[in-house]
């Protein structure tokens, strides 16, 4: 009896060791699968002071993140709570919140959050959707948010770049940028990944860059989680190297792969270097992935200085000044914006219109300043001498805008209208302006002369915010006709 | 001794004819020498224009105007040519004095000029403007777009039959004018027309 007791008691202790056993086998892969699925988010701030990432946390499905931790690297910033209240103070700036309220006050303006003002434990939460809208009003400037990513932007510290197949060899893919990267650098068998933690990379016009390479086809930029990723695809191994201080990565066959397999896989075929002749019409009703609503266009930029507005002022700054207010104020209406110029660089009439066409952008706006005349000139194309505008299943590159000019018109009459209702002078015109005609979408120009005569208005951080939200207002007005364009 | 043979009369015409021969001769060397030891001033390689006399013709001139950033048909009378090719070029140096003019509503830069006019069947017209203007321009969009309205519209007004334009700078093709009107495409007439429409009337 004693015997067959201790041998039920040893039975019942192994089955219960192998429950326990299977209960924290099943704790470890739900911990580790949990682990995997939700990996911590970040928010990664880009300025001229610093570069630096914060977390990023979910409270009721929505994100959310420390104003006051955000803003203590770019200034000084203090915070004080009394009761559901929260008072910040960046620099000279004051900006109110009030606890479960999606009302707020910057800068003795009324702000409107989209999901409501969080406190805990003294420390104040903004949704990361709201940044777009205050963050401009706190800093006095603007600031580009990437929601989507986590990525933010403040002044025009965005680097960009550029990717070609190397003419005498294409199987090398050479990219240039604005900046010193350094980039993590990882592969896998047909792709190569350079991963930007710490850099303001900012997307090209497509995010897909296709190559007349066989060796390396195509490659894609992508943002996620505070960074930005250029996955390149390629046929063979490669190897990336930096040069140029950094600026240069070249992306070369491993000196393994025999150099002769990697020119017979690849066409020497160079890049067009014009535009393409003729554009698909839009006859076939392909479904549009858009990825922007609008783009916006700082004209001139690099060598093209534009017009000398005063001994200090070129137009191509002010453009871009007023680029970056403008996508700060779509942006905060809602619609996504690319700014084609996000900094000074020299940038090809063609290679403006080819970009915007490739966006499928609902509207593309062009930026110029003038130091003659007063208040805002809205201009859509004068269209070039052609025999045939309709040009079979093409549309010729010359008057390719010709059959959205009624839409266009309509863009022109809707901004207007808002410059009217905050009493900005608004002429329209058409004109002889590129790219204005190569652009098979809505396209339109604005040329901001000063409100009165004094041309440093146009520098002026107040009056490139009015003019832009009049702007943004005219374009928001007409959205839904904008948004229903093929 | 004189040969009996030769008679006197043709020994003195051939003496006096030899003495004249040399004497030319001595007087052309010494004009040479002169014509060298005079210097060359200058030298102007500029094609010298075949001045236009003659009656004078009523024309119609757009002018702009800066101030308001306006076209205005303007009337003036100049002395016009029957060949087509030669009264634009004339038209055209009338509206281009008047921008040079020190009271000028739409200031072109020094030396601004048009270098020649072809007008090429059916309708379209050539101008190849000259270094100075275009370089010197300035640059802006409505700014722009003044001088190439003013001058397609006073060329179509009064050169009938032009239906397209193509504006070159130094015999070439340019991109812009200062950086905003284009170039580089026709100007079609019917819509020059259009834009002058807008631009005659004020803001």
């Amino acid at each position: 009896m004693n015997a067959r007791r201790a041998t039920d008691r040893k039975q019942t202790v192994r089955v219960l060791c192998g429950k326990w056993f299977a209960v924290a086998l099943l704790l470890l892969l739900a911990v580790l699968l949990l682990s995997a699925v939700a990996p911590e988010k970040h928010l990664s701030v880009y300025s001229t002071a610093a570069n630096y990432s914060l977390p990023i946390v979910e409270r009721d499905g929505h994100d959310y993140v420390g104003l006051l931790e955000l803003l203590e690297p770019l200034g000084t910033v203090s915070a004080k709570s009394e009761l559901s209240r929260w008072r910040l103070h960046y620099n000279n700036i004051l900006s109110e919140f009030a606890a479960g309220s999606t009302r707020a006050r910057v800068q003795g303006r009324d702000a409107v959050l989209p999901t409501r003002f969080l406190l805990e434990n003294g420390r104040g939460l903004v949704p990361v959707s709201s940044l777009a809208s205050i963050l401009p009003r706190i800093l006095g400037g603007p600031v580009t948010v990437h929601e989507e990513s986590g990525r933010v932007f403040v002044g025009s510290v965005a680097t960009h770049f550029t990717a070609s197949v190397s003419p005498d060899d294409s199987s090398r893919l050479v990219f240039h940028f604005t900046s010193p990267v350094n980039p993590t650098v990882a592969t896998e068998p047909g792709k190569i990944y350079l991963t930007f933690n710490r850099e303001p990379v900012t997307s090209p016009a497509s995010a897909t860059l296709t190559f007349a390479s066989k060796a390396i086809p195509s490659a894609t930029y992508s943002e996620n989680n505070g960074a930005a990723k250029i996955t390149v695809n390629s046929t063979i191994p490669l190897l990336a190297s930096f040069s140029n201080d950094g600026q240069t990565i070249t992306l070369a066959p491993t000196k393994s792969q025999p150099a002769s397999a990697a020119a017979s896989a690849s066409t020497p075929t160079p890049p067009p270097t014009t535009p393409p002749a003729q554009l698909p019409a839009s006859s076939p009703p392909l479904p549009v992935s858009r990825r922007y609503f609008a783009i916006v266009d700082a004209s001139h930029g690099g060598n093209d200085r534009g017009e000398a507005l005063s001994p200090s002022l070129a137009e191509k700054d002010v453009t871009l000044a007023f680029a970056h207010w403008l996508r700060q104020e779509l942006e905060s209406r809602g619609l996504s914006t690319l700014v084609l110029r996000d900094s000074d660089v020299n940038l090809s009439l063609d290679d403006r219109a080819a970009a915007a066409n490739i966006a499928h952008a609902a509207v593309y706006i062009a930026l110029h300043a003038a130091s003659s005349g007063h208040g805002v000139r809205l201009y859509t194309t004068l269209l070039p001498y052609s025999v045939d505008y309709d040009n079979g299943p093409f549309r010729a590159w010359t008057t390719a805008q010709q059959s959205s000019i009624p839409l266009s018109q309509a863009t022109v009459a809707s901004v207007a209208t808002a410059l009217k209702k905050d009493e900005i002078n608004v002429r329209s015109l058409t004109a002889p302006l590129r790219p204005l005609n190569n652009v098979i979408t809505a396209a339109i120009a604005v040329e901001i002369a000063p409100h009165a005569s004094d041309i440093s208005e146009l520098a002026s951080p107040a009056y490139q915010q009015l003019v832009t939200s009049a702007v943004a207002d005219g374009i928001s007005a007409i959205r839904s006709q904008l948004g229903a364009a093929p | 001794m004189i040969s009996p043979m030769i008679p006197r009369s043709l020994v003195i015409t051939v003496s006096v004819l030899l003495l004249a021969v040399l004497g030319m001769s001595f007087y052309a060397w010494h004009m040479r020498g002169r014509a060298a030891a005079v210097p060359v001033v200058a030298t102007d390689t500029r094609p010298v224009v075949a001045p236009v006399a003659g009656p004078t013709e009523a024309v119609t001139l757009f002018v702009a105007y800066d101030d308001l950033g306006v076209l205005h048909a303007q009337s003036a009378r100049i002395p016009m040519p029957s060949v087509r090719q030669q009264r634009a070029e004339e038209v055209l140096r009338a509206l281009i004095a008047l921008y040079l003019d020190k009271s000028s509503p739409h200031p072109l830069p020094p030396g601004a000029d048009i270098r020649g006019i072809y007008i090429v069947d059916p309708g379209l017209a050539v101008v190849d403007l000259n270094a100075a203007f275009a370089d010197g321009h300035r640059s802006g969009v409505l700014a722009e777009e003044l001088t190439v309205a003013s001058f397609i519209q006073t060329l179509a007004a009064n050169v009938p039959g032009i239906l397209r334009v193509k504006i070159l700078v130094e015999g070439k093709e340019r991109e812009t004018l200062a950086g905003h009107a284009d170039l580089s495409n026709f100007f079609d007439v019917s819509a020059v027309n259009q834009l002058t429409s807008q631009l005659q009337a004020t803001q």
